[in-house]
């Protein structure tokens, strides 16, 4: 049970935004992925989650290629992303959002509205608990009957984890969680993950904060141009010459 | 005088059947449907010509929904995976080609002559109680579909096609497919519009393509921009301040000398363009106050 990239490549016109990335992670993993502004961090995540098609490569789940699956196949594959300029829904509640994210419901069919209401009504207080323990886990439920418009930067990156929690992933990829973030929530979200990742989630983490995110991965990878420079424990990767000549040179 | 307010009565509700469709389709969904008025010509040819060859009423009217409904399934799947600005050229241009269609299908529609004599509802009823009867099922239907759309809006469906509405992208990162979502909902209001349509078809009794022009399009859309797009009710009050418009600038021109009814048409177009600039730009909420943004 691993998700894995193999040699991805990706070009935008002339420009090659992703030459030959490969990457691993395994099952309940917890991998960060860093490195400059227009590395390759969001195209790689687009191309994973199916939103971007790769020009070479393969994205695998459990060694099974998802090339052929479309976005929405991807994620009820156990697969799912968050951005990182949130997408809440706007005008629905938090505690909506949420909802609105748990698969496989009858109700979402107009012949199942009309026709199965007992089942429906089932389902609907089967995952409106589910949303309930999401608000508590997430320290949502004092906003959840707010319009997900009203969140804080912080709230919205949560809402999004949570949302994404509602389809029992096998694997997060999270866009930048701690960007707009205050430190006492960029602490609690830390903490989050720890306990997610402890039941068995596995997460790969783009992110600038390095502060934050050494403090939570074991495992970094660096992108840099478009190529992975390097791999491995984040003491290791961040002394690193060529991390710290591609990445760190501005600030060593 | 009574007749006339029930005449009007029954156009109002023709137009918030109308009306009801494009809340579900743009207020709650997000789409674009600039093409109502071909589903509402495809339902009144359905349910005419039917009950002209003998086909009983009810069962016309139930053809007058499905035809429609059935119709906006490959015009869904053709168009609803294109952007929102093409989905809105792309059913205008349906609307068109229905048009143009039943303009120029002679031997089935008459073409430009149309179809007279199409059956009335209640024949074993004249006068003022054959109006009321026809007035009293419609808004039976009205209340019925009102129903109907607000229970769709509370459930899940609902909550899916809102959130399809704010956030597309999202949508398919949750694992669920927009278009899918999308195709229903244009069925449902195509089928609204099929069903307005055929008790149109045999309340006017004579029906020829100048009816089916864009213009309906755009008076539905005015009422529920006025009203408030994501609100139900904001269909229904949206409806009546269309009808007070659409009547009272019939007697308008009897204040304005030298301009003939073939001008005031153009007055009327002009004004609904008016009005829904002001509405957007100092209004977009509706009178009913739509809290929803866009």
């Amino acid at each position: 049970m691993t998700l894995e990239v193999r040699d991805i490549v990706m070009n935008f016109g002339g420009f090659r935004a992703l030459d030959g990335v490969s990457l691993t992670v395994p099952a309940g993993g917890l991998v960060g992925l860093i490195g400059p502004n227009g590395a390759g961090k969001s195209t790689l995540f687009a191309i994973m989650s199916g939103f971007q098609t790769q020009d070479a490569g393969a994205v695998l789940l459990d060694g099974r290629p998802l090339d052929a699956l479309a976005a929405p196949a991807r994620a009820r594959a156990g697969l799912v992303r968050t951005f990182q300029v949130p997408r809440e829904f706007r005008n629905l509640t938090v505690r909506q959002n949420l909802l609105a994210a748990a698969p496989g419901q009858t109700g979402e069919n107009l012949l199942g509205l009309f026709f199965q209401p007992g089942r429906v009504a089932r389902e609907e207080a089967v995952i409106a608990r589910r949303a309930e323990e999401t608000l508590r886990l997430l320290k949502l439920a004092p906003v959840a009957d707010q319009p997900a418009r009203q969140l804080s930067g912080g709230q919205k990156k949560l809402l999004e984890l949570g949302r994404a929690l509602m389809l029992d992933p096998r694997f997060v990829l999270l866009d930048e969680p701690f960007a707009g973030v205050n430190p006492v929530l960029i602490g609690e979200i830390v903490a989050r993950i720890r306990e997610l990742n402890a039941a068995g989630i596995g997460f790969l983490i783009i992110e600038h904060d390095l502060e934050a995110l050494t403090r939570l991965v074991p495992y970094l990878a660096v992108l840099d141009r478009g190529r992975i420079i390097a791999q491995g424990g984040p003491d290791a990767v961040l002394t690193d010459a060529a991390v710290r000549e591609a990445y760190l040179g501005g600030v060593a | 005088m009574s007749a006339y307010f029930v005449a009007i009565g029954i156009v109002s509700l023709i137009y918030m059947l109308l009306a009801l469709g494009l809340t579900l389709q743009f207020g709650l969904t997000g789409l674009i449907n600039f093409g109502h008025v071909g589903f509402f010509a495809i339902g009144a040819y359905t349910s005419a010509l039917l009950s002209l060859q003998g086909v009983p009423l009810p069962l016309s009217f139930l053809a007058a929904a499905i035809v429609p409904g059935l119709m906006a399934l490959p015009i869904g799947l053709i168009s609803l995976r294109l952007r929102d600005d093409y989905f809105a050229i792309v059913t205008l241009g349906f609307s068109e080609v229905v048009r143009a269609v039943i303009t120029n299908a002679r031997e089935l529609t008459g073409g430009t002559q149309g179809i007279p004599g199409i059956p009335r509802m209640y024949p074993g009823l004249t006068g003022l109680p054959a109006q009321l009867a026809v007035l009293a099922t419609v808004g039976l239907v009205t209340l019925a579909a009102v129903w109907m759309i607000v229970r769709i809006a509370r459930s899940p469906f609902g909550r899916m096609i809102q959130a399809i509405r704010d956030n597309e992208v999202a949508v398919k990162a949750l694992g669920k497919d927009p278009a899918r979502f999308k195709v229903q909902v244009l069925a449902v209001g195509a089928a609204l519009a099929g069903i307005a349509s055929a008790f149109y078809a045999h309340y006017i009794t004579y029906i020829v393509p100048d009816q089916f022009i864009p213009l309906v399009t755009f008076y539905v859309w005015m009422a529920i921009i006025m009203g408030g797009a994501s609100r139900i009710s904001g269909a229904v009050l949206g409806t009546a301040i269309l009808m007070a418009f659409l009547e009272g600038s019939r007697f308008v021109h009897d204040f304005l000398p030298g301009v003939s009814e073939v001008h005031m048409a153009s007055v009327r177009i002009g004004i609904v363009g008016l009005l829904l600039i002001v509405f957007v730009i100092k209004r977009p909420q509706g009178l009913m106050g739509d809290t929803t943004q866009r």
